[in-house]
């Protein structure tokens, strides 16, 4: 089984947050729920392995309650 | 306990208002901050007279910087005066980010070792600004005048007037070339009538200055929605003569009157540091932060350096490190021009190798600065996620942006630089990056390379193994006899330092018969494997703007 990276995997992080923020500029609160809902299931087909998103899905849940 | 005494420095009646005949100086600088003080000493190094005029007569006032980088250093190094900093200045690698109640993650920002200097030094701007004030007055051809106040510019093509106001009057003043180092106010920005564009962010930090005995560790700690200050961030940075400076988030909202009140600050104060804590306050204020920049930084002969040319918020400590880098830049290219060895136009590259580092420096600050304070749900709910994840996910701890402290710019592109053949090299060290350090040996005696660099002109670098390899660069380098040549070898080669440790080759990418030419303020020019005379000759040429 893949396991889900844990350590970074991103080439040049602070540009792709700056983008991820800009993306949401003058959106409203619920525009943005929705472009944030396509993304995570844009980037869920590119990765495709169910097992890694699962992964994925239990960490993003962790500790939120 | 130490304290710093303001010193009062004297004003003397200049020579235009005590008889003497009007001529045109070389370069006037305006302003004898960090900046302009830099730049006057380099220049007036260079054998180029400088005329350096500020409107007060001591340093500046109340706690500004604190955070000094390693290139800057390594510049006030080449300067003579990194020394008086390192010995008053608090050094520090290390930083912690905390989030709510406990630590996310720690860092380093050198873990490296065989480092002449730390990643930073804080030490307060009116120390730094009155170590860099003895050194001009010890710096001969170096005129610096006490309560000079440029009130008027009028650029000709070739030279440019300025009014400057006294105390016995107001006194035309004429110069080939003005450095406009007048800080974030500057009246020549003015006078010039430039657009200064960008955007204030819309938070407002306290900046509460303290003095106490703590025994924090000497590192850059930075809370995200501490307990003590809840939904907002504080930064903690310890300076000389135990003062602490503490940096609180205040919002938007907040009253900037009202918040700077000891009644105000001291609870805050306690808030943190406990109810016994034992402190005196010994400087508040309230600040809003901006980025802009000018356009151009060169103006005909007009150059501005410094705030007056750009300004970020200081998360990140790439204000004052940048304009200190403007002047290491400037100031040969200036002196050069005004030797007659370069033509005017390499003044432009000041222009397009800086205004690039302003906007690496507005970015990161940007960056930073949006993350620290989310303008909207949306990037509030990232910043959110991030920090939930950040002390279990290494890779969250990445995106996590409390500030990306002043890192030297690679000067690229640029009209000077020759650049590497294809693949021939690792890129670290490519034409623009300021020249790596590292420890060598002269015989018994341990050296550090950049001090080996003369500083006067360009040097060539150059590794070599064998004797043999020693005579082809050396005659390679006849062509290029304005290059200081430094050999460096891994052993005993007659009159190469020696890089015992393999520290030298290995940031240099080096191999026996490798050759870097460096430029007057150490960045790199152009390397070779195994340079000819006519390539050296071209790369120099390119260097000083021939084109
Ligand atoms: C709270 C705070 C924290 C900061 N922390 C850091 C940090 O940790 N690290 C860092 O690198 N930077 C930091 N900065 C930024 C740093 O203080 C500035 O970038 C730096 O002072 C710029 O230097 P300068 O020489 O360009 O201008 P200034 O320091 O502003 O100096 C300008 C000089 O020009 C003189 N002058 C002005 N007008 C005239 C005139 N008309 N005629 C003659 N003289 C004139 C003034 O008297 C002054 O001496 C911080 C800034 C703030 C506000």
């Amino acid at each position: 089984m893949t396991a889900l990276k844990d350590t970074l995997n991103i080439a040049a992080p602070d540009e792709f947050y700056a983008e991820l923020v800009a993306l949401h500029r003058g959106l409203t609160e619920e525009q943005s729920r929705l472009v944030n809902a396509k993304l995570i299931l844009l980037l869920a087909n590119q990765l495709g392995d169910l097992d890694v998103l699962r992964q994925a899905m239990r960490t993003a849940r962790e500790g939120v309650d | 306990m130490d304290q710093f005494a303001y010193p009062k420095y004297r004003y003397r009646k200049p020579p235009e208002l005590a008889g003497g005949a009007a001529r045109t100086y070389p370069v006037a600088v305006v302003g004898a901050g960090p900046v302009g003080l830099t730049v006057a000493i380099d220049l007036a190094r260079r054998g180029v007279p400088v005329t350096l005029l500020d409107a007060e007569d001591t340093v500046s006032e109340g706690s500004r910087a604190i955070c000094w980088s390693k290139r800057t250093l390594e510049i006030w190094q080449r300067l003579g005066v990194a020394a008086p900093m390192m010995e008053k200045g608090i050094t520090w690698n290390r930083g912690r980010v905390f989030h709510r109640a406990g630590p996310l993650y720690d860092f380093d920002l050198q873990p490296e070792g065989g480092q002449q200097f730390p990643a930073f030094i804080n030490l307060q701007q009116y120390y730094v600004e009155a170590h860099l004030c003895a050194a001009a007055a010890a710096t001969p051809g170096l005129d610096l005048r006490w309560r000079s106040r440029v009130t008027q510019v009028a650029p000709g093509a070739d030279s440019v007037r300025v009014m400057v106001q006294t105390p016995d009057g107001t006194y035309p003043l004429d110069c080939a070339w003005l450095v406009a180092a007048d800080g974030v106010r500057s009246t020549v920005r003015r006078a010039l009538g430039l657009d200064f564009a960008g955007q204030v962010f819309e938070d407002r930090f306290l900046i509460a200055d303290v003095r106490m005995k703590a025994d924090f560790p000497t590192e850059r700690w930075f809370w995200f929605d501490p307990p003590f200050h809840g939904g907002k961030s504080t930064l903690l940075h310890r300076q000389a003569d135990d003062v602490w400076r503490i940096d609180f988030q205040l919002g938007w909202d907040a009253d900037p009157e009202e918040e700077r009140k000891p009644g105000r600050v001291i609870p805050r104060l306690r808030a943190m540091l406990g109810e016994k804590a034992a402190f005196e306050l010994e400087w508040t204020s309230v600040y809003t932060f901006q980025c802009r920049r000018l356009e151009r930084f060169r103006h005909g002969r007009v150059v501005f350096a410094g705030d007056s040319a750009h300004v970020v918020s200081p998360f990140g400590a790439r204000g004052g490190n940048g304009g200190v880098q403007d002047a290491d830049n400037l100031a040969w290219k200036l002196a050069a021009v005004l030797r007659g060895e370069a033509p005017e136009a390499l003044v432009d590259s000041y222009d397009a190798e800086r205004v690039k580092a302003a906007d690496e420096n507005l970015r990161n600050s940007t960056r930073s600065t949006d993350f620290i304070t989310p303008k909207n749900a949306a990037s509030q709910a990232f910043r959110d996620a991030v920090l939930s994840l950040a002390r279990t996910h290494p890779f969250a701890r990445a995106l996590v942006n409390s500030g990306r402290l002043s890192l030297p710019a690679v000067e690229e592109p640029s009209p000077l630089h020759t650049p590497d053949l294809p693949g021939a090299f690792a890129p670290a060290m490519r034409p623009g990056s300021p020249a790596a350090n590292a420890p060598l040996a002269d015989g018994n005696h341990a050296v550090w390379l950049l001090d080996r660099l003369d500083g006067a002109g360009f040097a060539a670098l150059c590794f070599v193994a064998t004797d043999d390899d020693r005579a082809r660069a050396a005659a390679a380098l006849a062509a290029v006899p304005r290059a200081a040549a430094v050999t460096i070898a891994p052993n005993g080669v007659a009159g190469a330092l020696r890089d015992a440790e393999g520290l030298a080759f290995r940031r240099y990418d080096a191999r026996p018969g490798t050759v870097y030419l460096l430029r007057p303020d150490q960045h790199v020019a152009a390397r070779w494997r195994r340079p000819d005379a006519p390539a050296l000759a071209a790369a120099l040429g390119r260097a000083l703007g021939a084109r």
